[in-house]
């Protein structure tokens, strides 16, 4: 069973992230980094999938420049076996650029299964794992809530979290799979895991060595800022809410 | 032909109305492009849905009926609204970003080797120089994308347009073959755990009633829920309290969640974190229940009352039924 899984870096979610004071861009100076959540997620679920199958291996992908080997080497210290980094300016990435990056990677690696976040806390598409799963004719289950191998481990079936509740889909593998948040409670990486990391390996590949070209079908072109709610009234009693709700706003 | 299709979406030969919001993206969008919609329709039996969505306006329905099509699995469905968009020749591709179309869209654009804008809010520029606006990193800022794409893929954002109307037309609607290959498709559909409920959909519901931390515990949604039936309410949740597993991910409201822009959403007890904001920002009254002066709900809340919850709640719910 092997299980190729993203860890994308990503600017820390708690942090709201603004324009720069001429809206010439984002500005990001002091803002921290870490893993998208929601590949902390695909990473936990790929480690509990490999605990229990047979001759597991768990590799782990991160695409961006030198810094994003952090996040592979924070997976690797959670348990993952091998780390790859596609290096790439990540402001000059679209989420099909992403898709057809792991593409190549999973024609070098035939995975069983990729697990990827559903989506990236800072780009918000929610793409990538569609896309690849389309462009290699995989079946896909996005959003997962539950992943039951089956017996043989050559398929799964998958509740997924959808509009209005939750739906079950099986499917056989190599599958891509995308994570939700209930699916699992992400491990913190320990100590020893943490020295190990470091000497777990690790392959660097740039775009012209997958033979691909940086061409983006999708270009983010400015920024702006949402218009801001202003602040309303604090009332002191329930009644006075009321006599607001039903005389002012007119919604009771 | 039309230079514009809609994907449409139905739920059980039932149309899913975040698709004439779809519809009223691809009416903003033809007035800037020229031309005429199309609207394709694809499953088992869906006859009466097509028959509903010749309604408004489109110039053809695409009704695409296979047996691989009588439950939903995004490979299949790909597959058949890939060959629908190529029948109509259409260069825009729209459908609404419920969680099929988040799903499902995606492929459909890898298909056509198409860029896909995702949860787009509006529509800007003329002909050849379009851009769509969308929310990123949880709707803190708004981007302005550009496709480079012969065809360009676009999911809506659910509240960012209102559903379009019908027009009385009667637009001809056409059976077609689907063109799934029925061998290629490796996932079955298994089934559906639907949360029943009497209460109105999260997403089209007047009233939102959304819990969060300060509930302390989840049997103490039940305050929450006497105020919801007594307003006909919808209940939501913060990212918080689903992750901690109180309540189902589908209440969820947010960067990860559901988008919702009712006429009234209260909000008891949460802090009002940006992934949460960015989920109900849009709604026209906002009411406040927290016990911290200093929860940024307060800044987006246009009333809001620093107060117990757990005696607020029980009293608003108690004033309305004796109203």
């Amino acid at each position: 069973m092997k299980i190729l899984v993203t860890a994308k870096r990503v600017t820390d979610p708690y942090t709201k992230i603004t324009l720069k004071k001429d809206g010439s861009g984002l500005d990001l100076d002091g803002v921290d980094y870490k893993m998208n959540p929601f590949c902390e997620i695909a990473v936990e679920e790929a480690l509990r999938i490999a605990e229990d199958a047979d001759d597991p291996e768990v590799v782990v992908v991160a695409i961006g420049d030198e810094e994003a080997t952090k996040e592979v080497r924070t997976a690797l210290a959670m348990g993952g076996d091998r780390g790859i980094l596609v290096e790439h300016e990540e402001a000059e990435l679209d989420s099909d650029l992403v898709a057809r990056i792991l593409v190549k990677l999973c024609e070098e690696e035939e995975p069983d299964i990729v697990l990827l976040g559903k989506q990236a806390v800072d780009g918000d598409s929610n793409q990538v794992g569609q896309l690849l799963a389309e462009y290699l004719g995989w079946p896909q289950a996005t959003f997962a809530y539950k992943v039951d191998l089956n017996d043989d481990e050559d398929g799964a079936t998958v509740k997924r979290e959808v509009d209005g509740g939750v739906e079950t889909v099986s499917l056989s593998f190599p599958a891509v799979i995308t994570t939700d948040l209930r699916l699992n409670e992400p491990r913190y990486a320990s100590l020893p895991g943490i020295m190990k990391a470091k000497r777990k390996p690790m392959d660097v590949y740039d775009l012209d060595e997958l033979d691909l070209t940086d061409d983006l079908k999708v270009e983010t072109v400015g920024f702006s800022l949402p218009a801001e709610r202003q602040a309303g009234v604090l009332v002191e009693t329930v009644d006075a809410l009321m006599d607001k709700l039903a005389n002012e706003a007119k919604v009771i | 032909m039309s230079q514009i299709i809609v994907l449409a979406e139905h739920e059980a030969g039932t149309l899913v109305k975040g698709s004439l919001v779809a519809v009223s993206a691809a009416k903003e969008l033809a007035a800037k492009v020229g031309g005429t919609f199309d609207i394709a329709i694809a499953g088992q039996g869906v006859d009466s849905v097509a028959a509903e969505l010749a309604g408004y306006g489109a110039a053809h329905i695409y009704q695409i009926e296979d047996a691989t099509l009588a439950n939903y699995t995004a490979q299949a469905y790909a597959q058949a609204f890939d060959t629908a968009v190529r029948h109509s020749g259409a260069q825009f591709v729209l459908a609404a970003a419920t969680s099929r179309g988040k799903d499902c869209t995606p492929r459909v654009a890898a298909r056509l080797k198409a860029g896909q804008a995702s949860d787009i809010v509006a529509i800007n520029g003329s002909a050849g120089q379009l851009t769509y606006t969308r929310p990123m990193w949880a709707g803190a800022v708004l981007g302005d994308v550009k496709v480079n794409t012969d065809i360009t893929v676009l999911t809506v954002r659910t509240t960012a347009f209102d559903p379009a109307a019908a027009t009385g037309s009667n637009s001809p609607i056409e059976k077609m073959a689907s063109g799934v290959d029925a061998g290629s498709l490796r996932m079955q559909y298994v089934g559906t755990d639907s949360v029943k409920s009497d209460r109105p959909a999260l997403s089209d519901a007047d009233v939102v009633i959304s819990g969060g931390r300060g509930l302390k515990a989840p049997e103490n949604f039940k305050i929450i829920e006497a105020l919801a039936d007594k307003l006909e309410a919808a209940i939501g949740a913060s990212r918080a309290v689903v992750d901690e597993g109180w309540v189902p991910n589908d209440w969820q409201v947010g960067q990860t969640g559901k988008v919702v822009a009712p006429n009234l959403y209260i909000a008891v007890g949460l802090s009002g974190a940006i992934q949460h904001v960015s989920g109900m920002k849009g709604s026209k009254t906002i009411v406040a229940i927290n016990k911290d002066p200093e929860a940024p709900i307060f800044q987006i809340a246009d009333y809001g009352i620093v107060a117990d919850l757990f005696e607020v709640v029980p009293e608003l719910t108690d004033k309305l039924s004796s109203r």
